[in-house]
Formats: C-alpha cells, sequence, structure tokens
C-alpha cells in the first residue's frame, strides 16, 4: 500500500509550464522528501500528488491503478498543510474525527480511532480545547493527528514546518521521522530546507524549475551530486565552486570542494587570508579571501584559534574534490 | 502614553464630544418622555394638562397597537429573513470567479445607494401597478389577472421593497467574510472527503455567523423604524394592515394631532427597540466575542 508512480506528469499555469514532464516513482513505506528553492514547483508537485490541482498531462497511479482523474478525497492520501488547515470553530475531537464524520464511521469506532491517535501524538489533555487555544507544535500535531487516523496510503506534507520556531521544528522533525517508522507508511514532504531534507529522507527528489535535478539518498546526494545546483543545495555550509585555472589544472569547468573536505595548517597548496571567523564551539566556520581561487568556506573541527586577518594555508582533502563539466555535470 | 497624566488630559479633551452626543440623546428623549404624561392636542395649543399615564393607557388600548406591534415585528422579521439568506446566496455567487465581477459587485451594491422614499415610489408606481407595472404587464403577457400588490398583500409588498433595499448591505458583508475563509481549509476538507455541501455547513456556515450577527444586529435597528416607505406607498393601510409602530407613533402625533399619545407611543417604541436589542444580544451576542 503506498506506491506512487508519476508518468510525464506536466502542469502549466496559461502559458507557464511549472513542470514541464516529470518522471518519478515512489516505493511503499519510503520517506521521499521534494526539496528545492521556492518557485520550483516542489508545493505544485504534491497538489497534483493530492489532486488538489488537475494534470496538464500525464499519469498519475497509486498502487497500480490510474488516479489522474480522481477526486482528492478519493485517492486515499492524507495531507499535512503549512497553515495547518484546522477548522477553527471545532475542538481538537472534532478536527479529528472530522475525515471519519465524512467518511460515515459509526461514532464509537470514531471514538476509538480519535483516542489511539490522541495517544500517539500526546494529544490526550487538549481533545475538548479550540485549534486557537493551542500553540504552533500542538497544532501541527492536531493536524498530523487528523492525518492519521484515515489510515492513508501515504502522507502528504506540505511544509510542515515552516511555522514553527527553530527549536520546536529540530523536535517535530524528529517526532515526524519516529511516527514514519511506527506507521510505515508512505510520506512524501515537502521542505526549502535541506537540513530537514537529509535528516528525514529516504530518498531526496532535488527539484528545480520544475525539472528532478537528482533522485537518491541523502548520502548520494552529499558525496555524488549530479550537477552544480545539487551540489550547491545539498550540505551546509554551502559547497566551495572554484572556477579558473585551478579548475583547468584538473581538467574541468568547476570543481566543488566541501568546506568540511579541506585541512588548514602545513604547507597546503592553498593560500588565503581569513576575513570572518564563526567560533560555534563544535565548529570553526571560516571564510578565506583565497585571492584567483575566491571566497573559501572552510570548516575547521571544535576550538581554532584562527581570527580575522589570520594568513594561513589550505589542502583539500584527496578524493574529496568534485569535477563539473561546462554543462555543469559532474565528471567521472 | 498611559501616564495617568496623559489619561487625564485625553478625558478632559474627549468630554465636549461625549457631552454634546449625551445632550443630543437626552434632550429628545427628555423631551418626548415629558410630553407623553401631558395631554397636548395640537389644535388646542397652549391647553397642556398633566395627565399621568393616561397616554400610554390610551395609546396601548387602542385596537391599531396590537396589530402595529405584530407588524413591525413580522416586517423585522421577515426582512431579515430574505436579507441573511437571500444575502448568503448571493456572495457565494458572487465569490465565484467570472467575467466582469467588478462590476457586477458594484451593481449588486447599488440598491443601497438609492433613497428610501424614491426605491419605494420606484416599485409601487413601476412594478407592483395593478395598471402600468412590470408585475401587472407580465401577468398580462401570462394572460393572468394583474395582483393589487400594495392593496391586497400589503405588509407582504413592504417587506419585499425593505428587504430589497437591504440585501446589498447583507450580501456586501457576507462576501468580505467568504472572501476571507482560509483555502487550505477547503482544501483540507476536500481531501478529508467532505463534498460541497458538507464543506458549506460545517467551514463556511460556522465562518459566516459573525457576520451574520452584524448584519442582524444593525438592521434590526434600522428595520424597527421603517417609516418612509409605508408612507410612500400604502401609508399604513388598508385599514392598519401595514402599519407598524413608527407608522402609528406618526399617525397618532400628526394626522390625529394627538403629540401626548404619539410620545406615549414613542417609548414605547423605545422599550420595545430595547427589549429586543437585549434578547438579540443574549442569544447571538456571544458570537461577537473573538
Amino acid at each position: 500500500m503506498g506506491k506512487i508512480t508519476l508518468t510525464q506528469v506536466r502542469k502549466s499555469f496559461g502559458e507557464v509550464d511549472v513542470i514541464p514532464g516529470i518522471d518519478l516513482t515512489i516505493d511503499e513505506g519510503e520517506f521521499v522528501v521534494f526539496v528545492g528553492p521556492s518557485g520550483c514547483g516542489k508545493s505544485t508537485l504534491l497538489r497534483l500528488i493530492a489532486g488538489l490541482e488537475d494534470t496538464s498531462g500525464g499519469v498519475i497511479s497509486i498502487d497500480g491503478m490510474d488516479a489522474t482523474d480522481l477526486p482528492p478525497a478519493k485517492r486515499r492520501l492524507a495531507m499535512v498543510f503549512q497553515s495547518y488547515a484546522l477548522y477553527p470553530h471545532m475542538s481538537v475531537r472534532k478536527n479529528i474525527a472530522f475525515p471519519l464524520k465524512m467518511a460515515g464511521m459509526d461514532a464509537a469506532e470514531q471514538e476509538k480511532r480519535v483516542n489511539h491517535a490522541a495517544r500517539i501524538l500526546n494529544l490526550g489533555n487538549y481533545l475538548d480545547r479550540r485549534p486557537g487555544q493551542l500553540s504552533g507544535g500542538q497544532r501541527q500535531r492536531v493536524a498530523i493527528g487528523r492525518a492519521i487516523v484515515r489510515e492513508p496510503a501515504a502522507f502528504l506534507f506540505d511544509e510542515p514546518l515552516s511555522n514553527l520556531d527553530a527549536a520546536l521544528r529540530v523536535s517535530m522533525r524528529q517526532e515526524i521521522s519516529e511516527l514514519h517508522q511506527t506507521l510505515k507508511t508512505t510520506m512524501i514532504y515537502v521542505t526549502h530546507d535541506q537540513v530537514e531534507a537529509m535528516t528525514m529522507a529516504d530518498k531526496i527528489v532535488v527539484l528545480n524549475a520544475g525539472r528532478i535535478e537528482q533522485v537518491g539518498s541523502p548520502m548520494e546526494l552529499y558525496r555524488n551530486p549530479a550537477n552544480l545546483f545539487v551540489a550547491g543545495f545539498i550540505g551546509s555550509p554551502k559547497m566551495n565552486l572554484i572556477e579558473g585555472p585551478e579548475a583547468a589544472r584538473h581538467n574541468a569547468t568547476t570543481i566543488g570542494i566541501r568546506p568540511e573536505h579541506i585541512d588548514i595548517g602545513g604547507d597546503g597548496p592553498w593560500q588565503g587570508v581569513v576575513g570572518l571567523s564563526e567560533h560555534l564551539g563544535s565548529d570553526t566556520f571560516l571564510k578565506v579571501n583565497a585571492g584567483p581561487l575566491g571566497t573559501l568556506t572552510v570548516r575547521a573541527s571544535g576550538e581554532v584559534d584562527i581570527h580575522h586577518g589570520d594568513s594561513i594555508r589550505m589542502t583539500p582533502q584527496v578524493g574529496k574534490l568534485l569535477r563539473f563539466g561546462a554543462d555543469g555535470k559532474a565528471l567521472k | 502614553m498611559a501616564t495617568a497624566h496623559s489619561r487625564t488630559a485625553a478625558r478632559l479633551m474627549l468630554s465636549p464630544a461625549v457631552l454634546l452626543l449625551l445632550l443630543w440623546m437626552i434632550v429628545p428623549l427628555g423631551m418626548t418622555l415629558y410630553f407623553s404624561f401631558l395631554r397636548y392636542n395640537l389644535l388646542m395649543p397652549g391647553m397642556e394638562t398633566f395627565v399621568g399615564f393616561d397616554n400610554y393607557y390610551y395609546f396601548v388600548n387602542q385596537p391599531a397597537f396590537w396589530s402595529a406591534l405584530s407588524n413591525t415585528l413580522v416586517l423585522v422579521l421577515g426582512v431579515l429573513c430574505i436579507t441573511v439568506i437571500g444575502g448568503i446566496l448571493l456572495a457565494l455567487l458572487l465569490d465565484q470567479p467570472f467575467w466582469g465581477q467588478g462590476i457586477v459587485r458594484v451593481l449588486v451594491i447599488a440598491p443601497f445607494f438609492v433613497m428610501p422614499t424614491v426605491s419605494a415610489l420606484v416599485w409601487k408606481n413601476m412594478f407592483m401597478n395593478p395598471v402600468n407595472g412590470m408585475f401587472a404587464h407580465a401577468a398580462k403577457a401570462l394572460g393572468l389577472q394583474p395582483f393589487d400588490f400594495l392593496s391586497h398583500a400589503p405588509l407582504a409588498s413592504i417587506i419585499l421593497i425593505v428587504a430589497w433595499q437591504w440585501l446589498p448591505f447583507a450580501t456586501l458583508i457576507l462576501l468580505t467574510a467568504l472572501q476571507s475563509l482560509d483555502r487550505e481549509q477547503q482544501e483540507a476538507a476536500e481531501m478529508d472527503g467532505a463534498g460541497w455541501f458538507q464543506r458549506f455547513i460545517y467551514l463556511t456556515v460556522p465562518h459566516l455567523t459573525r457576520s451574520i450577527t452584524v448584519v442582524i444586529l444593525i438592521q434590526t435597528i434600522f428595520l424597527l423604524s421603517v417609516f418612509a416607505e409605508i408612507l410612500v406607498t400604502t401609508n399604513g393601510g388598508p385599514g392598519t394592515a401595514s402599519t407598524n409602530l413608527t407608522y402609528l407613533v406618526y399617525a397618532q402625533s400628526l394626522l390625529n394631532y394627538d403629540v401626548g399619545g404619539g410620545s406615549a407611543g414613542g417609548i414605547i417604541a423605545v422599550i420595545l427597540a430595547n427589549i429586543v436589542a437585549i434578547f438579540l444580544m443574549r442569544m447571538i451576542g456571544k458570537n461577537l466575542e473573538a
């Protein structure tokens, strides 16, 4: 239950092709994250799968059945919205029970399922409150509860954590991951935050301008980005991309090296002056002005006694250097 | 800002306006109250005598009073029903995207700008007239007998005219409320398997309750004192079939020259309005709280 296949799915709004054609398979029980910058079509793609938008072409099939023209309610998918979209005049209990009530389930079964969902999500004490009386994280849980009770084939999350503060985001992130491990249901999760993508996903789909740039596990994308876009998007801080003679020396148009793959000190081949140093305790991030190489970001582990104005030498770690051709694609 | 000093200054500067408003209200009310205890007939000026509650006694015990009271309530309730239900339907219609939306919205609001006397005269002479009216023509075209609205269904006709005037107001308020309805909530309900009608009942109507309350409260205030439409169409008749309390007060004071009796009627109308207001606030006032 919960295998979703997209075949040449297209979407245009008037003249604008938002999604020119996407092929994608989401396997049963997978946690798939759609990630990309704003306006890349990731939310539109999710809404196409949900059935909230009509496709302009292509086929969406859910569990082997053509769902392209099915109304949202018939697709057995549950969605958690960015604004939570709770019904403000209903209690938490009624909110969670709403899809069951619409399905015409009898009251005893509704009660059982609502209580079950409330137990999973620690909502027991709030069942008789209104959404307006809850905090952001609690509202988020209610929205997830409303999705769980339907026992859907797959969950769709549309940037569910973007309205929460940083600390809450981390804990909700973990809760959603744990929920996935408990329920083992397919989940599709849309975010613009690559940290969320890296930490939660079984499979990341990187989108840019309506096209899929790369599909793979978080570590695959981290180690072997297929092109410059993915290289720049995945990883924090961003990968250093160097053009010019230094790249030509490696037979490439652009070379990429992650900040954590540059060693400081010794008699490294690269030389530069520290412009900015951010000391986080566990890590130190340096912005190094490296002359012809441009500005490099370098990560040093732990507390490092290097400050603004210091001149340092750097060595890229062997085998961690990535090479890209003139078309932006990675060279093997 | 909120120091003791600035608060005192604020009160001081507000007081002339508050005082003026208070006088504006209290002087006419006090005069009406005073006249209501006098035997005050316009045909016998200068011969006013104090008569206690006689004016109230005679005003309430005239046969027209109870029919006027029930006409007032029927008028208010009838117009409220038509405008609230019609307003919701019209607002739902206008909320749909269609070509020429802007112009249509302006046209819908237009009746609100027509003054009551004018619109009542237009209805009386151009629509409801049994000889020349549009409805008469339409009936004749269909081979039916024209219906004389204002003599055979006077109260219903006035309800129709007043409702026509207030429908735009209700539509406008309800339309703005509809436009603030959260789209993601609608989509969530759609995914939860709610059909159009269920979404209307479970999401739209609860969302509209506050606006409906506002519409009911504001309209009730104005509908209790409908007068111009009655004066220019039926003159309260035939008999007292379309006389409401306001019109009865007018008839008592200016047609029967009995200012004392009219004033007593006015005070009764004020009391009635307050009773209605208390009832309304008890029943639906809680909808206004955030």
